[in-house]
């Protein structure tokens, strides 16, 4: 398989590098620490594009490619992992079911706004009692006149409070389990729709993790995504989507943790000379390198298989269940090959630690990767 | 309005070693950038052209390799690029090149020309001003800030040693820019993905308005006797953090220190 950039991702891949560097870098530490959401970061990310990667230009994107969104994400990731997840639920979980299940009135009406930044968007599946059994869904949409009235909760939803459209699963017919679950584009400030308790985390603490709550909450039936019924299929088909940059942000934490660590190591001097000098520090950096390269293939691997129309289910689950290891592995190593420094806030390894655990985590737990893995060999 | 800017490419000199045997720069493996003076006067150029409406032609002289930094500036707003490369150009000075560029620009139309104050591999600060003379229009260089009447004038903030001077100057004129005084754009995606939809004119010599003899080599009267590297003196130290009246004391101290006051 051919891995090579075009052209355009090497140009992409010098612009992303340096936006990162210049403009997410200084803040990672300050949004971490106050857990502050980085707005300001979001507005400039729109500006120039970056909210609307791979959305066709005709809905007001950029018409790039997956390849360049994961790259978007890894860069991002690599010096700030709350940015990295802010355009990864934006871009995955948003964006990308209106593409792929919205009608054209739909793409019209919020892909623009999306794609510009202007909007901010976010995806409500998970619930108290439905995490990785998605399919136990206990809000319900009952259909009534032109509307379908919403009621329940979602926990742990990214960018919840900043974003302006959320695509929120409902059990519209609770005897059918799964295939009685329908999507629905809900948009900040209906009725009946608010923004609950924001969780206090581990990582990722610039980005908003909230609860979102649904009181008699009436949503025009248009904004109905998909077909009632379909919306277990449109959650299971965004979240294999959303690994692919899930996998991109894990692979960034983990370059970003190499970075720090072969330049630590090369500048650390213990019994006379500098720590990269010994033989378990190589071994160790030798270790992680090779991962993190491994890493990037499967990620890459998976973007390919997205842009070209291949399946890319089991792809992107390898890739996530791959690179978020790695990413806890190598963190963790960069950690102690800093020493005491490294557990301070001084020095971004510690917070890199913090951030990569969560990879393990969310749009699907490893163990679900494993899953998705062995049912596409066994079936 | 019509917006000419030249620009170079160099080498990103902040990652440049030099070869300690021979004392020259290793430039193998060190990405080309498009030089930051020039890079400010493409932003003015395209600030230029959202408010008062402009075209933008970015133009380099160089190896075919120079198209690099023209796909950059399609990608940054740019809506033409022109490279001029030939053997002929080879081997050029600062008066060859500025003699190639206002050829070009004999055959270009412009209300104004940009240009980067100077480039960072070679720090000269010549060939903006060698194009104004060459083509008979004013020049005002170092420029700090731009402001346009909408008309013909600009005003230009112009950087001093010691201050700086307000000046006024008409089109057509060229002006040359501080890397410092201006923010360049970042590329946006969709001028990335569409910047090689777009046509790098190739010109030759064969293309512009100059004398061939006074064009590469042969018109290059410059020499380079010896090159070498600076002697390297003993690692800086870093204050950080102090006051003023800190700072003064702690120099005052070290100047003392080593018997020079």
């Amino acid at each position: 398989m051919d891995f090579s950039f075009t052209k355009q991702e090497e140009l992409f891949l010098q612009m992303i590098r340096d936006f990162a560097e210049n403009e997410v870098k200084p803040l990672a530490a300050e949004i971490d620490d106050l857990e502050r959401f980085p707005e300001e970061t979001v507005a400039k990310m729109g500006k120039i594009g970056i909210m609307g990667i791979p959305v066709p230009k005709e809905y007001g994107g950029q018409g790039g490619t997956n390849q360049m969104y994961t790259m978007a994400v890894e860069e991002l990731s690599r010096v700030c992992a709350t940015t990295g997840v802010v355009v990864s639920a934006h871009t995955s979980l948003c964006i990308a079911p209106i593409m792929e299940n919205g009608t054209e009135e739909q793409k019209q009406k919020y892909l623009p706004k999306l794609a510009s930044g202007e909007w901010i968007g976010a995806f409500g599946l998970t619930e108290p009692n439905a995490g990785t059994d998605a399919a136990m869904q206990q809000t319900t949409a009952v259909e009534e006149e032109d509307a379908y009235v919403l009621n329940g909760s979602k926990i742990f939803i990214t960018n919840a409070g900043y974003a302006h459209v959320y695509i929120v699963f409902a059990m519209t017919d609770k005897s059918l389990g799964n295939k009685g679950i329908s999507a629905f584009i809900v948009e900040k400030g209906t009725p009946g729709f608010s923004i609950g308790k924001k969780e206090k985390k581990l990582g990722i603490r610039g980005s908003a993790t909230c609860e979102l709550i649904f009181e008699n909450c009436r949503i025009p039936k248009e904004n109905l995504l998909g077909k009632v019924g379909k919306g277990f299929g449109i959650a299971m088909k965004t979240l294999d989507g959303g690994r692919i940059g899930i996998a991109s942000q894990a692979l960034g934490i983990a370059q970003g943790a190499m970075d720090e660590t072969v330049k630590y190591t090369k500048e650390r001097k213990q019994f006379g000379k500098a720590i990269a000098q010994f033989q378990n520090t190589q071994f160790q950096l030798a270790e992680m390198e090779t991962n993190v390269n491994a890493a990037r293939f499967l990620v890459r691997s998976a973007a390919y298989r997205k842009d070209n129309g291949l399946p890319y289910s089991k792809d992107a689950a390898m890739a996530k269940l791959f690179a978020a290891q790695t990413a806890m592995e190598v963190t963790t190593k960069a950690v102690q090959l800093h020493g005491g420094y490294g557990y301070t806030r001084e020095y971004p390894v510690e917070r890199m630690m913090r951030d990569a655990k969560i990879t393990e985590i969310y749009e699907g737990t490893s163990e679900v990767q494993r899953m998705v893995i062995a049912a596409a060999l066994l079936k | 309005m019509k917006i000419v800017v030249c620009i170079k490419q160099v080498p990103d000199t902040t990652e440049v070693k030099l070869d300690p045997k021979t004392g020259t720069l290793i430039r193998d493996g060190i990405p080309s950038i498009i030089n930051p003076d020039d890079k400010g006067g493409l932003e003015y150029a395209l600030q230029l052209k959202e408010e008062y409406g402009a075209e933008v032609t970015v133009i380099t002289m160089g190896p075919p390799q120079a198209e690099a930094v023209l796909r950059e500036a399609f990608a940054m707003g740019a809506d033409r690029a022109i490279l001029l490369t030939s053997r002929k150009f080879a081997g050029a000075d600062t008066l060859a090149t500025s003699n190639a560029l206002a050829g070009a620009l004999r055959v270009l139309d412009f209300d104004l020309i940009l240009a980067g104050r100077q480039a960072i591999d070679g720090d000269t600060a010549q060939v903006g001003p060698q194009i104004a003379e060459h083509l008979g229009i004013p020049q005002v260089s170092y420029l700090e800030d731009l402001k346009f009447d909408g008309n013909k004038t600009f005003r230009i903030k112009k950087q001093l040693e010691d201050g700086y001077q307000i000046v006024e100057v008409e089109s057509p004129c060229l002006l040359t820019c501080l890397a410092s005084a201006v923010k360049p754009r970042y590329m946006s995606v969709k001028g990335i993905v569409e910047a090689w939809d777009k046509e790098v004119e190739i010109w030759t010599e064969e293309k512009i308005d100059v004398n061939e003899e006074k064009l590469g080599l042969k018109g290059s009267p410059t020499k380079v006797k010896k090159a070498g590297a600076k002697e390297m003196k003993a690692a800086g130290q870093v204050h950080d953090g102090l006051s003023p009246e800190e700072a003064a004391d702690l120099i005052i101290a070290k100047l003392k220190e080593k018997y020079i006051i």
